[in-house]
């Protein structure tokens, strides 16, 4: 533990840490303090430096004092470029900002805000993660948002990885890079499959029949809108003629009311493909403005509907544990 | 060379630049490159323009291979190899301009990049002089700055620039130190091609009619001499160079240079001491007044008197001499040295040979020969001109007695000819007479339109003794100097009359005499100089090493804090606010993660209420240090007082 505290100011152990991955995520904000900040030439870093070799060795062997001036000037240009491109990195503050629940199979955006509190742009950032890599400038004393596009593959949720923010400003012959890892994640609902709304059939509970098709047709009056109403029960021709949106309501609640049952599917399914399947239920009840409702083995959601509804109720099966 | 991957398009601004680079980089190597290379890399180059501007298609790689393989085969026929300085300079040309037109990835971009810089080195082989390492500064700068418009797409170029300039302006330092503290090493290291030394001027081991006027019409510099006191008189200025024995009839050559031992010179009056920088001419003598006393060390005297060194002299050099301007040399006078000095072809110049027997019969001695010749050529009315028209096979004679019209090699040779044909023993001096005292920095300036001719007779009683022809035919050419007695034939800025002109020049020449004294002439016998006046005598390898490292180092963490001067002082706040934690820390009070600064004070004033003045002063100034808008130093300081002062 103590020789942990003292270690950690070691570069190099600082580098192994990260190489092995056994930095953990870092909540708020991140500084790239110069400890984290690592630096090599790139491979024309390299070139660059054996053509100075050459150019040295020309100049010995002819003795030209004026090739000794330009080998020497472009060693110190290298020299300085190693300086101009650690500033360019240093003392940058990472963060996490927001990222957006999706499907597994789709793409997670992870947005990233970079910040600059210094008097001098940070040129040419580059941020990558995995196979995604985005690049921006941060203006002196500004803040730039950058998103990071992680391909999901499981529901759960999905922690933000490894995040490498290089620079290879100002010359390319040099790049300072830093680990970082903001403590964020993505919710990841599971992929719906292709599947249709159930058929009509009895409910368990109440032995009323789920129909859809005539439900929906069963127009009893009219109301005033709420916000949580779906567009597609809005009463049009007669929103038109009064002041205000109506909404139509039809009869039953039978009608337009569902519940999802993870019992209710076959034996045969496995976890994943319930899964799938009740999420597209919710996906399609929703569209439909249905009020609907989530039975799990271990979580239930009542009856509901709107926005808020179907993402708890993706969340509960995102999060399922079997 | 690997297959271009189908990438992202490269940024136009920097690629424009890059270009420039090129263009830059070998715009001086049109001078000398074979016509056909300088017309073939305009081409591609402008290849390459249309297809930035107007999308146009750069060649497929079977088109670009044929390119590279007729390049290398016209380079073949130009110079019969491919190997050499000049033959690799086309070959380095061409391959840049060829690279051009393949560039389409980031990577191609370095390899373009570091073929400027090798162009822009390989420019220093020709010419070392200011106005090029002028361009090849730009060249430097466009190329750097298209490298940072490639790491940084989309900026304006003028920020570039502006990038490229700074990191160039804080590697300056570096460059110095390099340049002054690496141990130097005299090269070659290996063998150079043959090819290295070409194109350098200056005076031959042989003298035809022409060749010295030939000289006369260049006012490159022979060689600068700075006078440890005042110059000798103009007339005493005679450099003494190659000696020409052996005569043919038409062309005098050296004789077999030999060394001997116990050449002396008996000097009488004040010595003269002063340095010689001379530029390369490929040849082993060096030039000194007439006649040297003291050499070099690693100098030695011909039996002709001639001072040479053991190797050619390939690039600028120093060396101080010591001169006696009143001499008598008795030296190099064997009887084979003599009977060389008398002898002639057979049967040319009749009318001459006729004249020097009339002469050896009329009079009594040696000397007396020679007074009549000098008295000949002061009343025969010569025209001392760099137009002499052509001789014949008896060349003497025409000139003597036909055209009348020569230049100092006409007079020289004539007289010598004479001497011998009287029997007196003579040969031919080449050498420079007369220098310019430059009034800006006081050095002698001394060119090749100085290029003179004058013989030297055996007399009994005084040994080798000098005699000018062309002094006694042309006197102004001695007193006054080659540009006023052939105004006509003078190198343009040599011509009196143009005063604003020559005082321009006296400028420059004085600042082209510094850059070589300090930029091009600084070799490791200069830096011993250097180092030891810094108080380092003989320096070991690795004492120098070490010192180079230490202050290169030291020069780099000034140039980094100067860099990172505006990180610290943001870093400073924060450490003042995690030591107020880490105080309070101790007394059972720690931040929690969640807590905000404001929060964070809340809680401890609530906690500890004596303090609460003091907790919530440092928190406002901290939070506005850290989020306000304005930083001053004054309230940073007051914030660190009052973290140091806070006791829970």
């Amino acid at each position: 533990m103590k020789l942990d505290r003292i270690l950690q100011y070691s570069q190099a152990y600082n580098f192994y840490q990260w190489v092995f991955r056994r930095h953990g995520p870092e909540p708020g904000v991140v500084l790239l303090t110069q400890r984290r900040v690592y630096i090599l030439p790139t491979r024309p870093g390299v070139t660059f430096g054996s053509a100075l070799i050459l150019m040295l060795i020309g100049s010995i062997n002819y003795n030209l004092s004026l090739g000794y001036v330009l080998t020497f000037l472009l060693a110190g240009l290298g020299v300085v470029s190693i300086l101009h491109t650690f500033r360019n990195l240093v003392h940058l503050y990472v963060s996490g900002g927001r990222v957006s629940p999706v499907f597994a199979g789709d793409v997670a955006r992870f947005q990233i805000v970079l910040e600059n509190r210094n008097g001098f742009t940070r040129h040419s950032i580059e941020l990558s993660c995995k196979t995604s890599k985005v690049r921006c400038d941060v203006q002196a004393e500004r803040h730039c948002t950058v998103d990071l596009d992680v391909k999901t593959e499981r529901r759960g949720w999905l922690p933000l990885p490894r995040v490498t923010v290089d620079t290879r400003f100002p010359l390319g012959l040099t790049r300072a890079w830093s680990y970082v890892q903001p403590d964020m994640r993505a919710l990841v609902y599971p992929s719906p499959d292709a599947a249709p709304l159930p058929t009509p059939e009895a409910d368990s509970e109440t032995g009323d029949t789920v129909s859809l098709g005539a439900g929906a047709d069963d127009f009893s009056g009219l109301r005033p809108y709420q916000a949580s109403d779906s567009p597609r029960h809005v009463a049009w021709k007669a929103s038109a003629r009064s002041e205000t949106l109506l909404t139509k309501i039809f009869s039953g609640r039978a009608s337009s009311e569902m519940w999802f049952d993870w019992e209710s599917l076959p034996p045969t399914m496995g976890v994943e493909a319930r899964l799938s399947r009740l999420t597209r239920w919710v996906m399609l009840a929703e569209e439909r403005g249905l009020h609907y409702g989530l039975r799990l083995p271990a979580a239930t959601v009542p009856l509901g509907e709107g926005f808020a509804h179907r993402e708890r109720c993706l969340r509960e099966l995102a999060l399922y544990h079997g | 060379m690997a297959e271009a991957k189908p990438s992202v398009p490269l940024p136009a601004l920097p690629l424009a630049t890059l270009l420039a680079a090129c263009a830059l980089s070998v715009a001086p190597h049109a001078l000398w490159l074979p016509l056909w290379v300088s017309f073939a890399a305009g081409g591609l180059l402008a290849w390459r323009i249309t297809a930035l501007l107007r999308g146009a298609i750069l060649p497929p790689r079977w088109l670009l291979l044929l390119l590279t393989l007729a390049t290398v085969v016209g380079v073949f026929l130009s110079y019969r190899t491919i190997m050499g300085r000049d033959p690799g300079v086309t070959l380095l040309v061409m391959l840049l301009f060829l690279k051009l037109l393949e560039t389409r990835a980031a990577r191609d971009v370095f390899v373009v990049a570091f073929l400027v810089y090798f162009g822009a080195l390989a420019n220093f082989f020709y010419s070392q002089s200011i106005p090029i390492a002028g361009l090849m500064l730009a060249t430097v700068v466009t190329a750097t700055t298209a490298l940072v418009g490639f790491s940084a797409p989309g900026r304006p170029l003028a920020d570039d620039l502006r990038t490229a300039g700074r990191m160039l302006v804080q590697a300056g330092p570096v460059m110095l130190l390099l340049f002054f503290l690496f141990p130097r090493v005299q090269g070659p290291l290996w063998g150079l091609p043959q090819d290295a030394y070409t194109g350098t001027a200056g005076l031959s081991d042989t003298m035809t009619p022409g060749s010295i006027s030939d000289l006369s019409l260049s006012d490159a510099i022979a060689f600068r001499v700075k006078f440890d006191g005042a110059p000798p008189p103009r007339g005493l200025l005679y450099w003494r160079g190659p000696v020409l024995t052996d005569f043919d009839g038409r062309t005098w050559r050296v004789s077999l240079p030999q060394l001997r031992r116990g050449m002396s010179v008996e000097a009488s009056g004040t010595p003269v001491d002063y340095e010689v920088t001379l530029e390369p001419h490929n040849r082993n003598w060096m030039f000194a007044l007439e006649m040297p006393i003291r050499l070099p060390a690693n100098a030695r005297l011909t039996s002709e008197y001639l001072p040479i060194f053991f190797t050619p002299v390939r690039n600028r050099i120093r060396y101080e001499v010591r001169s006696a301007t009143q001499f008598q040399v008795r030296s190099g006078a064997e009887p084979a040295d003599l009977a060389a000095a008398l002898r002639l072809p057979p049967a040319v110049n009749p009318r001459a040979r006729a004249r020097a027997s009339e002469w050896r019969s009329s009079q009594p001695d040696d000397v007396a020969i020679v007074r009549s010749a000098i008295e000949f050529f002061r009343s025969s009315r010569f025209e001392y001109t760099l137009q002499a028209p052509l001789l014949g096979r008896d060349s003497v004679d025409e000139f003597l007695f036909d055209t009348k019209q020569g230049f100092c090699e006409h007079f020289a040779s004539s007289f010598v000819f004479l001497m011998r044909a009287a029997g007196v023993p003579a040969r031919v001096v080449t050498g420079y007479q007369g220098g310019d005292v430059n009034p800006v920095d006081g050095y002698m300036v001394v060119r090749q339109a100085d290029a003179h001719a004058w013989a030297e007779v055996w007399l009994a009683g005084n040994g080798w003794t000098r005699v000018d022809p062309t002094a006694a035919a042309v006197p102004v050419r001695v007193e006054q100097g080659i540009t006023a007695a052939a105004p006509a034939g003078a190198p343009l800025l040599m011509r009196s009359g143009l005063n604003w002109l020559k005082g321009l020049r006296n400028e420059w020449d004085a600042l082209t005499n510094q850059w070589n004294q300090w930029v091009l002439g600084y070799n490791p016998d200069r830096q011993l100089e250097m180092l030891a006046r810094l108080g380092m005598k003989q320096p070991s390898w690795e004492t120098m090493t070490l010192t180079l490292f230490w202050s290169v180092g030291g020069v780099m963490l000034v140039v980094a804090l100067w860099l990172l001067r505006g990180l610290r002082r943001e870093d400073a706040v924060q450490r003042a606010w995690l030591r107020f934690c880490a105080k309070l820390e101790r007394n059972g009070l720690a931040r929690t993660r969640s807590e905000g600064p404001l929060d964070y004070s809340e809680r401890v004033s609530r906690q500890l209420p004596s303090r609460e003045a003091a907790v919530r002063g440092i928190a406002s100034l901290y939070i506005e240090l850290r989020y306000g808008r304005a930083v001053d130093s004054a309230s940073l300081a007051r914030l660190k007082s009052l973290v140091r002062e806070f006791a829970a």
